[in-house]
């Protein structure tokens, strides 16, 4: 358990310093002279030379990249010379709402797919499994922006069922804000889901244990809901750890339509002010977080599987 | 025990009475007639063993009774009659009824039998769903149960994991489970077939001390003829999906009729009395269950097979008292004829 | 020598997800066979019909398009279709349909461009990491894997933040993020390959590593490869819509359907027509190419879908 704690963490803080020094790189390979990208062509060399100290730009690479780790271990991620705040203090702001986005997509995706899957499985080869496998395919293929436009289109602005934009105020408000972005990004997850569900579920079937339970005139439905559905949902599960990335994604996406605060919008809007601090930590951040997602799925797996809970 | 002979005169129906059984298995190549004409009896507080080789369909005829057979086999014939239920006919709802309360079912794997992901005690407690109780009363029960079959330490290791387990445990704790539901008839399929030697003896120790306590018939699947002999009263000798002789397992081990009985025995090696460096086997391949067929099952393999066991299916020739076999050969002198 | 392939797919250490298990076809009448099989699987058909509607029209767009799509028009703006616009024309009056049609061409072009050159890249580190030293390997399998954990969309926003928004930018990022996958299955087919018995045959006839590598490792990983790349086409054309959409992909005012939905969002209160007429294509052509993608592979390599 604690060797496979250390093996995660190791693994964060490589990819983490790989990530950061690519992009350091890449900075100083860009051509062309950032202070004049970042203050617009009237900026005076003065103004030039008083950003360059003040990002610490002026100092040689290797410097910039041990300070820079050097602040990390502090938990500081860079100073933002636009809005005058740590970097750390802006994302870090951003990250509930970017949470809250993925965790109700999360709900969305499984409340529809995991009965969906079961009902494949169990009715294999019937009319409504051709629909929900083409469905499946159909979901994972289209992107969530598209499905977020228009969603947006159809119950924002013609039925006007449900607010456009913003991420609303007070709980209650809140949540009517949440289901509409959730949908857009959850959507795409449905069919996935459905679809391994499905394969897992249809495995899980044919095990012995199951023909075991049956074999003591248990009931269909509880040999699917109490005996089955615990051990097909495990592949899920880790699915859903490594797909946070995927997520991510779709929530970049889906924050910029419905207008809502969140890392994917500030990292649109640092890449469109070619903000660096704040892209580089919204990528370390990113990249952190995407680690303890699977960490996080890893756990929850070896919590429903004794199997797994020994090994780790 | 009564006597073989008090038994078959005993006027009352028997628990399990299979009449004419026939099963197919759909597949891509044609129908695989995978149970022909199979009749048998287990009467109360009888163990009935059913031997023969892999492919006999000695397992289907097992899962064919409890109802648990893939999607692809359909019973074209015959009868089930289980303790008044006929089990061809009952529905799904009421096979559940008799599942897990009259009828319960030990597996071939124990590796695998039991869910990995919940603990033991739970799947005890949950399998008596028929049964009355709170459930620290179907725990208790279950406790009591997980002793009498040995687990050592019950108490505290009812809250573990199959995993937790060795292989000859967890097939004592499947025997626990089927018997804690205090079923009229528990069908065994290859309880001992994954388990090493020295397990199987005990394994097969426990479920003749258990029988002989609580009283419950047994269907008693197996190729291992030592076993059979140990634990059963009669005995069943399958080949290719028939029934080619049966009855009493003192008369069928000790006077074989048919020729594949008598091959089967020849070739056990816990029998063979003289040195030998090679094992005694069959010849010839058990023949394809695709398509209808006439003629006698065996006569490709059979040594003494003459023109009739092409022409004509053999009936059921009644020898001695309990011994029924089809075979051609036994149709004359000794023989009252069916 | 296929056979021994196989039975070498078997010994050799199934764990790795991404071991594939090659299978090259090239018998007389494939193509004929290939086509009964797509028309056999309705969705495959549907797929491929999409792909050609989207294909022609890109190629032949300049012919199929009714005004300039770039050209300002001094004519109603976010109008409705008419007889003269189609589809209605956009908020600086510019007609909706032509840049529909010439909006395809971009994503297009962009997905051949990305997973051409990412193909032959991962084709290339894959070879060098299954058949070079170990460290070499060891060090491409740790640039892969972190390639790889990059959440997609963010990397691809910080490359572009340094880069500036371009169509280069888009296809550099695609390719690079795209590569790992498939070097990982070359990488992975190459060492199976390599101590196979064959190859020692060869060796041992004084065959050279370069006349191994192109004769007999390119023809085994090529075909899955190839499927690979196929059913990554919908995520690179969603990828380069997304960033387009962002307004980070092409400059105005060329056409190109992110573009296109992002202007309709913009003006989603006044017209849907900008919308339809930007997500639609888009949802075509993911479908169109997904769907085709998993035609391809159930009939080239039915045991590929296990490796997905």
């Amino acid at each position: 358990m604690l060797l496979y704690l250390c093996k995660r963490l190791v693994l964060a803080v490589t990819i983490s310093v790989t990530a950061v020094t690519l992009l350091f790189l890449m900075i100083h390979a860009v051509p062309g002279d950032i202070a004049s990208i970042l203050l617009g062509p009237r900026a005076t060399p003065e103004m030039k030379a008083q950003l360059y100290q003040q990002m610490g730009l002026d100092k040689p690479l290797v410097v910039q990249l041990a300070t820079f780790f050097g602040g990390l271990l502090h938990g500081d991620l860079g100073f933002d010379v636009f809005s005058q705040r740590p970097v750390a203090d802006i994302v870090l702001e951003q990250l509930p709402y970017t949470l809250e986005l993925i965790l109700a997509s999360i709900l969305w995706a499984a409340a529809i797919a995991i009965p969906l899957g079961c009902y494949s499985a169990v009715r294999r080869n019937s009319a409504m499994d051709h629909i929900v496998g083409v469905m499946a395919v159909s979901t994972i293929a289209i992107p969530s922006f598209v499905m977020a436009v228009y969603a947006l289109l159809i119950f924002a602005v013609s039925l006007r069922w449900l607010p456009a934009i913003g991420a609303g105020e007070g709980f209650a408000d809140e949540l009517i804000h949440l289901l509409l972005p959730s949908f857009a990004v959850g959507v795409g997850w449905v069919g996935y889901i459905a679809r391994l569900l499905r394969a897992s579920m249809l495995e899980t079937l044919g095990e012995n244990h199951i023909r075991t339970v049956r074999a003591f005139g248990v009931s269909e439905w509880r040999v699917i809901t109490r005996y089955a559905l615990p051990l097909a949902i495990l592949p899920t599960v880790t699915i859903l750890g490594v797909g946070i990335a995927w997520l991510l994604s779709a929530a970049v996406f889906v924050e910029v339509v419905f207008a809502r605060p969140g890392i994917g919008a500030l990292i649109v809007q640092a890449v469109n002010s070619r903000n660096y601090p704040i892209v580089m930590g919204t990528v370390l951040v990113t990249t952190f977080l995407i680690v303890i997602a699977t960490t996080v799925s890893d756990l929850v797996n070896a919590a429903l599987d004794p199997r797994i809970r020994e090994e780790l | 025990m009564t006597s073989d002979t008090a038994r078959s005169q005993t006027s009352a129906p028997p628990l399990l009475e299979i009449r004419g059984l026939n099963l197919d298995f759909g597949s891509p190549r044609g129908r695989i007639h995978a149970l022909r004409n199979v009749s048998l009896d287990v009467r109360a507080t009888q163990v009935m063993g059913v031997v023969g080789e892999s492919g006999s369909g000695k397992s289907t005829l097992a899962y064919t009774v409890m109802g648990l057979l893939a999607e692809n086999a359909e019973i074209t014939g015959g009868s089930i009659a289980f303790d008044g239920h006929d089990l061809r006919k009952v529905s799904p709802a009421a096979r559940r009824k008799l599942l897990g309360d009259r009828l319960s079912m030990i597996f071939q794997d124990p590796m695998t039998a039991l869910n990995p992901v919940l603990t033991i005690e739970s799947q005890m407690i949950a399998i008596q769903h028929h049964q009355g109780g709170s459930p620290g009363e179907k725990r208790t029960r279950a406790i009591d149960m997980l002793k009498r079959v040995g687990i050592p330490d019950s108490q505290s290791r009812i809250g573990a994991y199959p995993h937790q387990f060795s292989g000859g445990m967890r097939q004592r704790i499947c025997i626990a489970m089927a018997l804690l539901v205090k079923p009229a008839l528990l069908i065994a399929d290859e309880p001992t077939t994954a388990l090493d030697a020295t397990l199987e003896v005990q394994i097969i120790h426990l479920l003749k001390e258990l029988q002989q306590e609580i009283g419950f018939s047994v269907l008693f699947v197996s190729h291992h003829l030592g076993a059979v002999a140990e634990f059963c009263d009669r005995v069943a000798v399958m080949y290719a999906g028939e029934v080619v002789e049966q009855g009493a397992v003192r008369e069928i081990f000790h006077n074989p009729a048919h020729p594949y009985t008598r091959a089967l025995l020849a070739c056990d090696p816990g029998r063979i009395r003289e040195r030998t460096r090679s094992l005694p086997t069959i010849t010839g391949e058990v023949p394809s269950l695709l398509g209808s067929r006439q003629g006698c099952i065996f006569r490709d393999r059979c040594p003494h097979a003459f023109s009739r066991c092409v022409e004509e299916n053999p009936v059921e020739y009644h020898l001695r008292t309990t011994q029924v076999a089809r075979c051609h050969l036994l149709d004359h002198s000794q023989v009252i004829s069916a | 020598m296929q056979p021994l392939i196989r039975a070498f797919g078997k010994n050799s250490d199934m764990a790795s997800v991404e071991f594939i298990p090659a299978q090259v076809r090239k018998e007389p009448g494939a193509a004929r066979t290939f086509l009964r099989q797509l028309g056999k699987n309705r969705l495959g058909t549907l797929g491929a019909v999409l792909v050609l509607i989207l294909l022609s029209s890109a190629v032949f767009a300049p012919l199929i398009i009714t005004h300039d799509a770039t050209r300002i028009m001094v004519g109603p703006r976010l109008a409705d279709p008419s007889s003269e616009f189609w589809l209605g024309t956009d908020q600086l009056g510019r007609d909706t349909f032509s840049r529909m049609i010439m909006g395809g061409r971009i994503p297009l072009l962009v997905a051949f461009a990305s997973l051409g050159s990412s193909l032959v890249v991962g084709l290339a580190l894959g070879l060098i990491a299954g058949f070079g030293p170990r460290w070499l390997d060891n060090l491409l399998l740790f640039l892969f894997d972190t390639i790889r954990s990059f959440p997609g969309i963010i990397f691809a926003l910080a490359v572009i933040a340094l880069l500036g928004p371009s169509m280069s930018s888009v296809i550099l990022v695609i390719a690079i993020t795209s590569m790992p996958i498939y070097a990982r299955v070359v990488r992975t087919q190459t060492q199976a390959l390599r101590n196979s018995e064959f190859v020692a045959a060869e060796r041992s006839m004084g065959a050279g590593t370069t006349r191994i590598l192109v004769f007999h490792m390119l023809p085994n990983v090529i075909g899955p490869l190839l499927i690979l790349v196929s059913m990554d086409v919908p995520a690179v054309i969603a990828v380069e819509a997304g960033l387009s959409f962002l307004g980070m992909g092409v400059r105005p005012p060329t056409p190109d359907w992110g573009a296109i939905l992002n202007e309709g969002y913009s003006n989603i209160q006044q017209s849907a027509w900008l919308v339809i007429a930007g997500g639609i294509p888009i949802v075509m052509a993911t479908l169109g190419f997904t769907f085709l993608g998993e035609a391809l592979r159930d009939i080239f390599d039915p045991k590929l879908r296990k490796y997905l």
